[in-house]
């Protein structure tokens, strides 16, 4: 097990930053520009595990535990969000019979 | 520290009461739970938290601290009395809402004790996804529901922003904790660190969005509007309050050395949420939604106190958070009761009300004038504090836009009152019950002790 930072210390830091970055960026276009609550709450996993990906490498990098420590919370918290969203998708299409953000317009300014 | 404890073995202890076949009893066993983590807050004041080894430094329960928690669960006490008629009828899941409720009011005092971004983050998750569930409290009503997923689809989005603002202050500074992203903010010279001041930028995106500030302020109105009277209320306050305290103790305890890297940030923040809280307010027909863009206004009236960012602004912030806390709760509770009974939340439904139901109509009144910063109310004070703040910063500008703005607050804040008073009543006499009408009178007795006696707080810190 003592390698794996290792191999990750085969790519280098600035390729990490960039492919979290592009990972976070699709998932921030994913919820403005989809209009199913699941695909948009799948979009907003895919930008917290780009975070994690992100903390991965910086944590590997500077030898420091801190960091992946912070990973299992982020994966604790996504998990009770998880549990709270579907609950909420599902009490929403039982009374509207659709996950469509776009019906949910009847409150407006 | 015991507050957060106590909290959390009181919410799930209530859990199990929900088992019994009374609701009844269980409004009054929160309270005194409430009471004992109140208790418990307070007397953690001035002790240098040798209780717990203060979580291996993730956490520093000091007088700022305390003195947050304690508005915080102030507030909550204020707020439940308000729930009694939730007992009845057919909502059979109140040990619930008060368990969340608890959990939730833990959620936020970590927001307001943590030295590291960890706690930060679970403070705010603890928080948000308590109150995710109580905007949708209201299973079978579509406005509710709407309410809960527009806040859960929001929340999390802004939370995924947050987080990947904290890994890269972690890639920039090497730790999650307050005093070493000082320290190494410090070293680094932010101009010349893009990681550190992207880092810096996104988490101050997030918790704008959190404290409800603009240009991030968009689901204020609708989740107001659409969750249940009582939980608005808990949201407009015990939220706020944790956000901004939040807010003010990342920036000056991390942040505090780079104070020209964020001050324009701040400032343009601070500006927009002003102009747009108080003219969005001028425009709605619905109290309801009228609170909700004053809650943005009075969001911006606390971050003044942030872009001055001197020795004066914490006690700023804590004795305006308190006015404002007192005022909305007073605000909303008269509102939970016109709308029981007209079924409406529209200033329409305020008509005559000084006729039917003189107590309701000057608990309102006091909590309007409050509001808008007229004096012999704490809300007058708390403007004031917050003024001279920023006047020892020589930001007349700042001072000047938001005197303007408070007189804009005054139309739509009195646009009530004159429905009250001078409006013929278009309905009967609204029912008060006994504990919400002694609440109501308290709120108005502080209310006013703060604007008579600021003193009494207003050097707490």
């Amino acid at each position: 097990m003592n390698e794996i930072p290792e191999v990750i210390r085969t790519i280098p830091l600035n390729y990490y930053l960039y492919f979290s970055t592009a990972l976070f960026v699709i998932g921030i276009i994913g919820v403005l520009t989809r209009r199913n609550a699941i695909i948009i709450f799948m979009c907003i996993e895919l930008m917290l595990n780009s975070v994690n990906l992100l903390l991965t490498a910086f944590s590997a990098y500077r030898s420091d535990p801190n960091g992946q420590i912070f990973v299992f919370f982020i994966m604790a918290v996504a998990a009770a969000e998880v549990a709270v969203g579907l609950a909420i998708i599902v009490m929403i299409y039982r009374n509207l019979r659709s996950t469509d953000v776009n019906i949910l317009n009847r409150l407006k300014w | 520290m015991t507050s957060i404890i106590l909290l959390s073995i009181f919410g799930i202890v209530n859990l199990f009461l929900g088992f019994m076949k009374s609701k009844r009893v269980l409004l009054p066993i929160v309270m005194v739970f409430l009471a004992v983590a109140l208790a418990a807050a307070v007397r953690d004041w001035g002790q240098l938290n040798t209780y717990f080894g203060n979580f291996n430094t993730m956490m520093n329960m000091d007088n700022f601290a305390v003195a947050f928690s304690s508005v915080m669960i102030l507030s909550a006490l204020f707020i439940l009395p308000f729930s009694r008629s939730y007992a009845v009828g057919e909502n059979a899941n109140l040990a619930e809402y008060y368990s969340l409720l608890l959990f939730s009011l833990v959620g936020g005092i970590m927001m307001v004790t943590y030295e590291n971004l960890l706690m930060l983050f679970l403070g705010i998750e603890i928080m948000s996804v308590s109150m995710y569930i109580l905007a949708g409290s209201d299973k079978r009503n579509v406005l509710s529901n709407e309410a809960s997923m527009k806040y859960f689809l929001m929340g999390a989005f802004f939370t995924g922003i947050i987080l990947f603002g904290i890994a890269l202050l972690y890639g920039a500074t090497g730790s999650f904790s307050l005093p070493i992203i000082s320290a190494a903010a410090q070293a680094l010279e932010p101009g010349t660190a893009p990681l550190l001041l992207m880092g810096l930028l996104l988490v101050l995106v997030g918790i704008t969005f959190k404290v409800g500030a603009a240009p991030f302020h968009f689901w204020t109105p609708d989740v107001y509007d659409g969750t249940p009277t009582i939980f608005t209320s808990y949201m407009s306050t015990v939220v706020k309050t944790a956000g901004i305290a939040a807010f003010y103790k990342l920036l000056s305890a991390a942040f505090g050395g780079v104070y020209e890297q964020w001050f324009p940030t701040v400032v343009a923040i601070t500006v927009l949420t002003l102009v747009i809280g108080n003219v969005g307010a001028v425009a709605q027909t619905s109290f309801k939604r009228m609170l909700a863009y004053s809650s943005i206004s009075h969001a911006g009236y606390l971050m003044i106190a942030l872009t001055a960012f001197n020795e004066r602004s914490e006690n700023a912030i804590l004795f305006y958070s308190l006015a404002y806390a007192v005022a909305t709760i007073a605000a909303f509770g008269v509102l939970k009761y016109v709308s029981d009974a007209r079924g409406s939340n529209d200033y329409e439904a305020f008509s005559g009300l000084g006729r039917t139901n003189p107590l309701l109509a000057f608990v309102m009144t006091v909590a309007m004038l409050s509001l808008a910063g007229i004096p012999l109310t704490g809300g007058f004070f708390g403007k004031l504090f917050l003024f001279s703040a920023a006047l020892e910063q020589d930001m007349v500008w700042l001072i000047v836009v938001a005197v303007l703005m408070s007189a804009v607050g005054i139309y739509y804040y009195f646009r009530v009152i004159i429905a009250m008073y001078l409006r013929d009543a278009v309905a009967e006499r609204v029912p008060v019950d006994s504990l919400g009408t002694f609440t109501l009178i308290s709120l108005v007795v502080l209310t006013v002790i703060m604007g008579v006696l600021p003193g009494l707080f207003s050097g707490l810190l």
